[in-house]
């Protein structure tokens, strides 16, 4: 079977497809009678224009990269994990617990024992709907969408009773304390000039977003488990002849998956709020598909897409000053958007481009 | 608990199930032809902001029906276009649209009336008034009936009643008209129906179609029924509640009533008695919120009875060539 050029599959479809994603986006901000030019120039301004507009952006983009990773591995397996949502409710809840049982003299020690309690409660959340997609068959989409609300549920309960700090009307838990502070990059930046990134939230969770990205390339494209998912996505029944454990797979992938999102709570929960309160996800686990999609569930990709969503994100609360006629939600119609036109609608361009390139190639002939 | 206070929850209950049963009726037409929605809750949104806005600037809460049936439909449309015609992923069509929904409602409520996406409280005709049936206050005082009868079965909005006729209804399309075959088996072997000479793509759209406009109306009756005007995020996971109802029924209209029923009724007691004192323990308002999704997942795994999705859910179909 022809196929078109690796560079147009890769750069040329994606490209065109955002870019209809932004006129679609255009046309919206013009019905409701305002310039759509204007809103791109102070979105950017907002997400670039000063340090602590890009450390607002990078912190969004640090949430986005954990999920948009933790839907790739599971997508790489052709489980569609959508319980990112939940899988960060857990791992939040995972790190808090960590974080509260211990005072933790320095955030060196805090961290990595924080990145422990949060993948492993995240990855626990997965595991459920994990076997029994494995065992029972029961699709994964639909399970993880309950298990969303159930953790939803549950961090409810945990913050009105027993984690609950009683010094405070809110449900939150205590604060962290000063040993489990991860340093932001205004303090990490303050030998380079003074007020770098002033009172963003971006802190180490950052790197190690970005170390987790290069840890998901490995295991993918360099590993054997990597090897078994991919082949196991492709097609289940060639990688059942090949000896490829389906079980093996599905609860790896998952495991995986559900541990990447977990660990959003350490940018989040650990690092800006130092304490665990309820609605800290915010949409990111969903946002996570998005980028997966946008990334083509690849790390790289995904770092790029995380970013570019962290633009709309903190560019998107400029708006709130700038332009008081367009509600911030404008940023989440244009990334519905992108979702549409870069996913369900991708065979849309896909496919007449890949004719054109096709007959291009025969006139050549 | 004594016997008014049975009724008022139980007349609560089915309050709450109407959005769910008109959403879960919704999602039965779409899943049966082989389209997973988990779109629902979108659809459900935009079309009770389209009902809240039209009502308010038409002061009638029936062409407010309409005008969320219409946005519903819109939706549904685009839905049907990416998965049908362009086989796009039908589980990212359907997250695509409930983000589309949640930020176009805000962005364009905000645009209208700057109240932070809300729409202005509905009053009067904009908003759907209760029917009451005759004799209701006649027999009102009639000991156990009276109450069933005035409280429970009386006084609901024209919604509520066209709800529950519409299971029947659906019931007898399913299952007893040639339309209810076709897509029934569309759903379970679009090859088939194929084979026999009828349009597949057709039969995905008109489910469809009817998806949109069912979904319509669940959106309608919570901004004009339920409450008076649109709130931002209004339906708040009701979509996919109802979504966990028709697996829970397992994709049939009768039962479909039934599990929305149960989960609208957990939703009421959750509303009046946050915390349910048993004796040994106290049961904590958010497992009553749980539960719903609990018994999905329990009859999902099949140890307790066993969830059979339509056989061609989530496929495009791919004419042989």
């Amino acid at each position: 079977m022809d196929k078109m050029p690796r560079w147009a599959d890769v750069v040329l479809v994606p490209l065109i497809n955002l870019t209809l994603a932004f006129i679609a986006a255009g046309l919206v901000v013009l019905a409701i009678g305002q310039n759509p030019f204007d809103m791109v120039f102070f979105v950017i301004k907002g997400a670039l224009g000063s340090t602590t507009g890009i450390g607002y952006t990078l912190y969004y983009a640090t949430n986005f990269i954990f999920t948009g990773l933790a839907f790739s591995v599971a997508m790489h397996a052709r489980h569609f994990n959508i319980g990112a949502e939940g899988q960060a409710i857990a791992g939040g809840v995972g790190a808090a617990i960590v974080l509260l049982a211990v005072p933790w003299p320095h955030w060196t020690l805090a961290l990595p024992a924080a990145i422990l309690g949060a993948s492993v409660f995240g990855a626990g959340w997965a595991a459920i709907p994990a076997y029994l997609q494995a065992r029972r068959g029961s699709h994964v989409v639909i399970t993880t969408i309950m298990f969303n609300f159930i953790a939803a549920a549950i961090i409810g309960f945990l913050l009105n009773g027993v984690l609950k700090d009683p010094n405070t009307q809110n449900a939150e838990t205590r604060h962290f304390g000063q040993g489990a502070h991860l340093p932001t990059f205004e303090e990490i930046f303050a030998p380079f000039g003074d007020g770098l990134f002033k009172s963003a939230p971006v802190n180490v969770s950052f790197f190690l977003a970005l170390i987790m990205a290069f840890l998901v390339w490995v295991l993918i494209w360099r590993t054997r488990l990597g090897y078994q998912i991919r082949a196991f996505g492709s097609s289940h029944t060639a990688s059942a002849y090949a000896g490829i454990s389906a079980f093996r797979v599905t609860i790896y992938s998952m495991l995986i998956s559900g541990a990447l999102a977990g660990m959003l709570s350490l940018n989040v929960v650990m690092g800006e709020q130092e304490r665990l309160i309820k609605e800290f996800v915010e949409g990111a686990g969903f946002m996570g598909i998005a980028v997966g999609l946008m990334g083509r569930n690849h790390p790289f990709g995904i770092v790029l897409a995380a970013i570019l969503f962290g633009i709309l994100n903190q560019g998107g609360f400029e708006l709130l000053w700038e332009m008081p006629g367009i509600s911030r939600e404008m940023v989440l119609v244009i990334q519905a958007l992108i979702i549409i036109f870069t996913g369900a609608l991708v065979h849309m361009t896909r496919d007449p481009l890949e004719r054109f390139f096709i007959r291009m190639r025969k006139k050549r002939a | 608990m004594d016997f008014l206070q049975i009724i008022l929850t139980l007349d609560m209950s089915i309050r709450l199930s109407v959005v769910l049963l008109f959403a879960c009726l919704a999602g039965l037409f779409s899943e049966r032809s082989g389209v997973v929605d988990i779109g629902l809750e979108g659809k459900m949104l935009i079309a009770s902001f389209a009902a809240a806005v039209v009502a308010f600037e038409t002061g009638s809460a029936w062409l407010g029906l309409a005008a969320g049936m219409a946005a519903s439909l819109v939706f549904a449309m685009i839905h049907a276009v990416a998965v049908i015609i362009y086989r796009g992923d039908q589980i990212i069509s359907g997250v695509a649209i409930n983000f589309l929904a949640s930020g176009l409602t805000v962005v364009i409520g905000h645009a209208l009336y700057s109240k932070g996406g809300q729409t202005p409280t509905l009053v009067g005709n904009a908003r759907f008034s209760e029917v009451t049936l005759p004799f209701a206050d006649a027999l009102a005082d009639v000991p156990v009936v009276g109450p069933i009868y005035s409280e429970l079965i009386s006084g609901h909005k024209p919604l509520v009643y066209i709800a529950f006729l519409l299971v029947p209804l659906v019931w007898w399309v399913l299952y007893r008209s040639r339309f209810g075959l076709r897509l029934r088996a569309v759903g379970e072997n679009p090859a088939s129906v194929d084979t026999a000479g009828i349009s597949v793509i057709g039969m995905r759209f008109r489910s469809l179609i009817i998806t949109g406009l069912l979904c319509g109306m669940a959106g309608a009756y919570l901004s004009t029924a339920q409450a008076a005007g649109f709130g931002r995020e209004m339906s708040a996971g009701r979509g996919y509640i109802a979504l966990a109802a028709l697996i829970f029924a397992n994709w049939r209209p009768v039962h479909a009533m039934g599990a929305c029923f149960l989960f609208g009724l957990l939703e009421a007691i959750s509303n009046l008695y946050p915390n349910i004192d048993v004796g040994l323990f106290v049961i904590p308002v958010q497992f009553t919120q749980a539960l719903p999704y609990i018994l999905t997942v329990v009859i999902l795994a099949g140890f307790v009875g066993k969830a059979i999705p339509p056989r061609a859910i989530g496929q495009p179909y791919v004419k042989e060539r």
